[in-house]
């Protein structure tokens, strides 16, 4: 047999060189006269080890960490091809403790194969919930999502059920699912990195809940700034087509379903659901107003499932394994795992699926390592530009939605941005004002004025702060969305936590 | 061109927005495939556009003048993006759009005079465990500080 080598080709492997890597490869290998099988991958969400190279031994794959075009050479000499010795050597990839103390189902596959190649997907136990689902009636899946207690992973943590039973039990000519992968949040990408390392679990995902709901049609809102998602999920909707996956009679049941993707234009608020349905019929992306709620009138009028990228792929499993399974992992009613993403400054940032419930410590300095640049942490925001800032006083907070809404912040898309000792407070709350100025879509007052008032405020050299926090509570109680509505949580938080930073007349008079 | 898009060109563009509409296809998916031809969208696109969709002129610029990728003027030949969210921020990037503002007297959002490279913000490119982060034309760029910069610029502006 040759020998394998495993290179990932998501976004970030190829934005440190992993294209070159592997034609390094390539040509170190034709020069030795050696047989190597070089498969580009998904990325292991290993962020601080890429790009990781993996070898097939017979000890399992050994994992090669943060490789360099001009490590190759080197590489052979050191026999990589039956796992030899190298500075970079990882050890068995099983082996190493960030991806060993996970919990992974949702990215169990990712990185382990190239991600359009269905017969891998296939032996990996890919369709095996689709086919679960083929067997069952509608009532019976939304049953066992029901049971799994899955939450939408997007960001507001609602029930994936009560939206599949409600557009299931709508009558309608036509009936969609959207699938919201518009990932705006800065530090977050897990939804980037499953859609372009195992897509078909998103497809399998958007088929098992067309199944459920009765839609035979699902779209893929794709956020412009993934422009190799695009690419992989195009591809693997077509192979999918090919083998029937995706059809007008999937498998011979009779059963159909077929996926478009939506490639965004660039606009965050088009992540808010209502948005993203304006902008897929072709308007501007403003928000609507509820009810009419998106499982009753949804896209072009019509009942509608829009559920975020991770939550669809959790489904597979789900339906495997039977809702009881995913209800026992977690806390409470946190139910299943969380693919929390490590990033800002961090040693070690990445992709970290594990139970809902461990501590933000343990995320921070367990997997995290600390800060990369080696100062102090000073707080991190969790969830996104609307989540809040929290201070070290705050990182036993278990990772679960309760307990993150009994200290006023929110798990978001499970984002964690670790900043540093020498960061300014005031400025990022004043970036926070100042990116829903930006990014508001203008329908409601209190937020396309709120946010722009903010950002003047927080400009001043002693700002009024009682008069930030009157504006942060109209926006709050008056905006139509989560824009308007949380952008004071990371503006109030950061005031809250780090009073002493907002320059006001009562900190001057006490220095 | 060298940032990958062709010439505007009259027939091509009705084309792409003839198939959209045939399609069933909604504006913004017809406006998406113009943008990924030409770059942008030129003023002669919409008439066309207001005939194939029955919308009126200003509900075509209303339209694409919210998305922030519907450019109405062809980008410069090449373009650097910086992401300006907080990951980034947390890592040095607000510092870095300052570098090539004095660098280049460009702030993010405007182009050189000779058209040959525009600065531009982006938030979040889902890079955010290896900041900065941003995109030199359609390649992705990370751990970006001012020496990979200044050599950019230097390649760019040939």
């Amino acid at each position: 047999m040759n020998a394998q080598v495993f290179i990932p080709a998501d976004t970030l492997a190829i934005a440190l060189g992993a294209d070159e890597i592997a034609a390094g490869f390539a040509a170190e290998a034709k020069a030795r006269r050696q047989d190597i099988e070089i498969i580009r991958t998904g990325s292991r969400g290993l962020c601080w080890a890429e790009p990781l190279v993996e070898v097939n031994t017979p000890k399992g794959r050994v994992a090669y960490g943060n490789i360099a075009p001009g490590d190759v050479a080197g590489l052979f000499e050191a026999g990589i091809l039956n796992g030899g010795t190298h500075k970079t050597c990882l050890g068995p990839v099983d082996d190493m403790p960030y991806l060993k103390t996970q919990l992974r189902f949702i990215f169990k596959n990712c990185g382990l194969y190239d991600p359009c190649d269905i017969d891998a997907y296939l032996s990996h136990g890919g369709f095996a919930g689709a086919r679960a689902a083929l067997a069952q009636k509608p009532e019976n899946i939304v049953d066992e999502v029901e049971a799994s207690g899955l939450r939408g992973r997007g960001g507001a943590g609602f029930p994936a059920a009560i939206k599949w039973r409600t557009v299931l039990g709508a009558s309608a000519e036509q009936k969609y699912i959207v699938c919201n992968a518009d990932e705006g949040d800065s530090g977050t990408f897990a939804d980037r990195l499953i859609m372009e390392g195992d897509p078909f679990r998103l497809i399998e995902g958007m088929l098992i809940a067309g199944l459920a709901a009765g839609a035979d049609k699902g779209v893929i809102y794709l956020r412009s700034e993934y422009p190799l998602a695009r690419k992989v999920l195009e591809k693997a909707i077509a192979v999918a087509e090919q083998q029937n996956w995706l059809g007008a009679d999937i498998q011979g049941s009779g059963k159909a379903f077929e996926i478009s993707v939506f490639f965004g234009a660039g606009s965050y608020v088009c992540g808010e659901e209502t948005a993203l349905l304006e902008s897929l019929e072709g308007k501007r992306g403003i928000v609507r107003s509820k009810p009419p709620i998106p499982a009753l009138e949804g896209l072009n009028g019509q009942p509608t499932v829009i559920n975020n990228v991770i939550t669809l792929c959790a489904v597979p499993d789900i339906l495997v394994k039977g809702g009881a399974w995913h209800a026992m992992l977690g806390v409470g009613r946190s139910t299943g795992t969380m693919t929390f993403q490590l990033a800002g400054d961090v040693k070690y940032g990445g992709l970290i699926e594990v139970p809902f419930g461990l501590s933000l410590s343990e995320l921070i300095y367990g997997f995290g390592g600390g800060t990369r640049s080696g100062l102090a942490v000073k707080a991190v925001q969790v969830g996104g530009p609307l989540g809040a800032y929290l201070p070290p006083e705050q990182f036993d907070t278990p990772m679960d939605y309760e307990a993150f809404a009994a200290i006023g912040a929110g798990i978001g898309h499970g984002g964690i941005v670790v900043f540093n000792e020498n960061t300014n407070m005031r400025a990022l709350a004043r970036y926070a004002f100042a990116f829903c100025a930006h990014e508001s879509c203008g329908k409601c007052t209190p937020c396309r004025i709120g946010s722009m008032r903010g950002k003047e405020l927080l400009a001043a050299d002693h700002p009024d702060l009682e008069l930030v926090h009157d504006l942060c509570e109209v926006m709050v109680e008056g905006s139509a969305c989560a824009m308007g509505a949380m952008t004071p949580i990371p503006v109030q938080s950061a005031i809250a936590h780090f009073p002493d930073e907002f320059g006001t007349r009562t900190a001057q008079a006490a220095e | 061109m060298a940032n990958g898009f062709v010439h505007w060109g009259d027939k091509q563009a009705l084309m792409l927005i003839n198939q959209s509409h045939k399609a069933g296809e909604s504006l913004t998916h017809a406006l998406r495939s113009l943008t990924d031809v030409f770059g942008y969208i030129d003023e002669r696109a919409i008439t066309p556009l207001m005939q194939t969709f029955a919308l009126s002129r200003a509900e075509i610029l209303g339209v694409t003048s919210y998305y922030d990728d519907f450019r109405d003027t062809p980008p410069a030949r090449h373009v650097i993006r910086l992401c300006q969210a907080e990951a980034c921020q947390a890592v040095g990037g607000r510092e870095l759009s300052t570098h090539l503002f004095a660098k280049t007297g460009l702030a993010l959002g405007e182009a050189a005079k000779n058209g040959q490279v525009a600065l531009e913000a982006v938030y979040c490119l889902g890079l955010c465990a290896n900041g900065p982060a941003g995109q030199i034309d359609d390649k992705p760029a990370v751990h970006l500080d001012a020496a990979i910069l200044d050599a950019k610029l230097a390649e760019l502006d040939q």
